[in-house]
């Protein structure tokens, strides 16, 4: 089971979802916060959900305040490279990248693709810690050693 | 929690000394919860790991670890030793307020940079200014310009987003870093601080590599040196005890006067200490405070450069470095000196401030450095203006003045007097006109007018024969800039004293250059004038570089006063043309020196711009433009006959008369350098100055 999980684990590294951060969140768990990583994604995605709606409504208006928009990613990009979400997080500063020379176009595409992937990555977590927590005890148990 | 105790705990701690040291108390501010929960964490993991360690945990118990998150809307207070949240708060003003209240209850502050109701930087600020805590940076941005940012505005760390575990170990070294540059005299372990310290640096080099994402390592070692040049006998204080002198307007104005007497250059701790002659003070707390307020001042001058941005204001803050610290050194001193009322200074401070960091922040009038003054607001863009306008003035002073004049100047303590020499240094070029005008006796008029200007007041300024009178410091240290080139200008007008008369405070008597007046008056308009009048003059001044020299020390005496002190909107006008003068003087042979001031001039049209000046000062004091600059002008010059048109000068709106004159002032330029060549005959009536008062300027 643990292996399960380690090999879950594995993938979304390997395919880019999290990364390094990810894993210094993990090191920081310990019996006193078992649940810590969860706990903290969890935080990320109630908090980070206020800033999407931002953006979002900062994108519908017209002409584009670029640097609010910004300011705003600015802000979502740090959230997500707390937790260490990788894509999320390139997806974030490719937006920014469009805001500082004006794209609109781009960052409107730009900000979609990031929707998707905070989608699947907030999925993927999710199955995560949900078979985490099934095999969490022993898990622990293990990583106490 | 007694420092002691800290100390002690952190000798013995010294076998583990690369763990974050319990007890340390850090606040965080951040409004992102998940990085703050994560922060939290690690700073818990870190106490925790010391604990497991460090046997001498125990005895730090006591300590707490305050933790501030700001959550949204609310700052949870952690206090890890209990584990119990203690304190919630509403903002980021909550953090300071927490900060004030407890002025030892914390032992470094970790703050991000982007935080929706104040700027980090800003926090930064007041942080390290009110309370002298080492002030840790954080944000996922990393370009240079931000880190830069931090460095100048004095942040002892800049973290990169995400903030790794290894970086926060670290961050103890700030804090003992600054103890140690703080206490070297108190140190009963003196011995053993000392090789705490030194235990406690070499981690520091793994820290930096950790604390610092990439760009942390030139940065850290920036500013250690930076922290170390203050501290030069940081080894032996090492108590870690820090009985903080608490910087009182009286004691920062006492700082300031002896700092504007050395020259900002020349200002050592040492000296400053030696000039200040309070009893109790030491070295070590002057030069710390020495630090930061260099750091305020060149944020200062690089601000209104940054906002100005004229052509004629290339110059980055490296650049001007020396101008603004003049500015902030005129600020600082005007407010030693007492004259401007304190709350006039704050606003001005507050103004200058504001528009560095464009933030109209709470004027803490207890923080002589942050003047975020509402309501200097408007002077936001003068007030970089002027200052920067000042420190042309100055320039074009000292070039004309004898290097004992600038002495003088200096002696009388006033910013301008620093800037002026610092400007000397600085547009020698333009001078060489200048400087045969100048006449010794004007000069110093002008200085003292400067320095008399009722709006400046600076103590030392009236009547000081030297060029004491530091025309707008400000002024000065631009010398790049075209503001600096007033000050030349007028000290080219041959009237020294005639700039003395802008100087508003006193009836200057300006030794016969009609001109003078409206140097005077440009200087005090200008400082009020704020940028706008500079913005025009500066680009006016390109326009009218034909003009004499004359003109020039002509803009720059008014120039000079409405640097410093015209925060006000004095009759932006006139400043402008000043400004416009004084910047193109600098940037053209000498003899175009003049001709900036008098393309300030012709912008007015007359002597406007001196009497500008005056208004300029007037409007210090109350905002008053064009007719009370007339007024203000007037220095008692000999001559006299330079009234300077106070009228003009509302009517100016500068930006309206935009060189009104081009005619008029090539006129005028033959006619005072005409004048200057004889003596100074009356200019106004050649020039169409209405006329050239010389008042005092009511300030």
């Amino acid at each position: 089971m643990q292996r399960q999980l380690a090999n879950m684990k594995q993938t979304l590294f390997d395919q880019g979802y999290l990364d390094e951060q990810f894993i210094q969140l993990e090191e920081l768990q310990d019996d006193a916060n078992p649940n810590f990583v969860e706990e903290v994604v969890t935080l990320y995605y109630r908090d980070s959900a206020r800033l999407i709606q931002n953006i979002e409504q900062a994108l519908e208006k017209s002409p584009l305040d670029f640097s609010k928009l910004e300011c705003l990613m600015h802000q979502f990009k740090g959230s997500s490279s707390s937790i260490g979400a990788k894509r999320v997080k390139s997806e974030c500063t490719q937006f920014k990248e469009h805001c500082r020379v004006g794209n609109a176009d781009g960052c409107k595409r730009t900000f979609q693709q990031l929707k998707k992937e905070y989608a699947t990555l907030k999925k993927k977590v999710e199955v995560y810690f949900q078979f985490a927590r099934q095999i969490g005890p022993v898990e622990k148990a293990c990583r106490s050693k | 929690m007694s420092v002691t105790t800290s100390s002690a705990s952190w000798k013995s701690g010294d076998a583990v000394s690369d763990q974050f040291p319990a007890g340390l108390r850090v606040l965080v501010v951040d409004d992102d919860p998940t990085c703050l929960r994560i922060l939290e964490k690690m700073l818990r993991n870190c106490r925790y790991e010391v604990r497991l360690n460090n046997r001498s945990y125990r005895r730090t118990r006591g300590k707490k670890l305050l933790f501030g998150i700001r959550n949204l809307d609310r700052v949870y207070f952690v206090d890890l030793v209990n584990e119990s949240k203690f304190t919630t708060c509403g903002r980021a003003e909550v953090a300071l307020k927490l900060l004030r209240d407890n002025k030892d209850g914390f032992d470094v502050v970790i703050s991000d940079v982007h935080m929706p109701d104040m700027d980090g930087f800003k926090l930064l600020e007041r942080v390290g200014l009110e309370m002298d805590l080492p002030v840790i940076m954080m944000s996922a941005d990393d370009s240079k310009s931000v880190v830069m940012k931090g460095v100048t505005h004095g942040a002892c760390d800049y973290l990169i987003k995400p903030v790794r575990m290894e970086a926060l170990k670290n961050i103890w070294q700030h804090v003992v870093r600054k103890k140690k540059n703080e206490w070297k005299e108190k140190d009963a372990e003196q011995s053993g601080s000392v090789e705490e310290g030194d235990r406690q640096q070499k981690p520091t080099d793994d820290a930096d590599y950790s604390s610092s994402a990439n760009e942390g390592n030139w940065r850290n070692s920036r500013k250690r040196k930076e922290e170390e040049d203050d501290g030069d006998d940081k080894d032996d204080s090492s108590t870690l005890k820090k009985p903080r002198v608490v910087w009182s307007v009286e004691l920062h104005q006492q700082f300031v006067t002896a700092v504007n007497q050395l020259g900002i250059d020349k200002a050592v701790p040492k000296k400053i200490l030696e000039l200040m002659n309070v009893p109790g003070l030491t070295r070590e707390n002057v030069a710390s405070h020495l630090q930061k307020y260099r750091l305020y001042l060149r944020r200062l001058s690089g601000q209104p450069q940054n906002g100005l941005g004229n052509s004629f204001l290339g110059p980055q803050d490296s650049g001007f470095g020396s101008i603004s610290s003049l500015n902030g050194l005129d600020l600082q001193a005007y407010a030693s000196s007492g004259q401007i009322p304190a709350q006039s200074l704050a606003s001005i401070q507050a103004a200058a401030l504001g528009r560095v960091t464009n933030k109209s922040g709470i004027v803490d009038q207890r923080n002589i450095f942050s003047f975020d003054n509402p309501n200097m607001r408007f002077l936001d863009g003068q007030q970089h203006h002027s200052n920067g306008k000042q420190v042309n003035l100055l320039h074009g002073i000292p070039t004309n003045m004898d290097s004992k004049q600038l002495a003088a100047l200096h002696q009388s303590g006033q910013p301008f007097g620093n800037t002026l020499m610092n400007v000397h240094s600085q547009s020698g070029q333009s001078n060489s006109l200048l400087t045969q005008m100048v006449q010794p006796q004007s000069r110093t008029q002008m200085l003292n007018e400067v320095g008399g200007n009722p709006v400046l007041k600076f103590p030392s300024s009236v009547g000081q024969p030297g060029l004491s009178q530091p025309i707008p410091g400000s002024g000065f240290s631009r010398y790049g800039m075209d503001n600096n080139v007033r000050p030349l200008t007028y000290t080219s007008l041959s009237q020294p004293t005639s700039v003395v008369e802008f100087s508003r405070s006193q009836g200057m008597e300006l030794s016969g250059n009609s001109i003078p007046l409206t140097s005077n008056s440009g200087i005090t308009s200008y400082t009020s004038k704020g940028t706008t009048l500079q913005e025009e003059v500066n680009s006016e001044i390109k326009g009218s570089r034909g003009f004499l020299p004359n003109f020039d020390a002509f803009n720059e005496l008014s120039q000079n006063r409405t640097d410093t002190w015209d925060l006000q909107n004095v009759g932006s006008t006139f400043e402008t043309p000043q400004h416009s003068n004084v910047q193109s003087r600098l940037d053209v042979a000498p003899s175009v020196l003049v001709q900036p001031a008098f393309a300030s001039d012709h912008r007015n049209g007359y002597i406007r711009t001196s009497s500008v000046n005056k208004a300029a000062f007037s409007a210090a004091t109350s905002l008053g433009n064009g007719t009370n600059f007339g007024q203000q002008l007037t220095p008692s010059h000999a001559d006299s006959s330079l009234r300077i048109k106070t009228e003009r000068l509302p009517d100016m709106g500068f930006q309206n008369s935009l060189f009104p004159d081009q005619l008029g002032q090539d006129d005028l330029m033959s006619t005072l350098l005409k004048q200057q060549q004889d003596g100074l005959a009356p200019v106004e009536n050649e020039f169409g100055f209405d006329e050239y008062q010389l008042d005092n300027l009511p300030v």
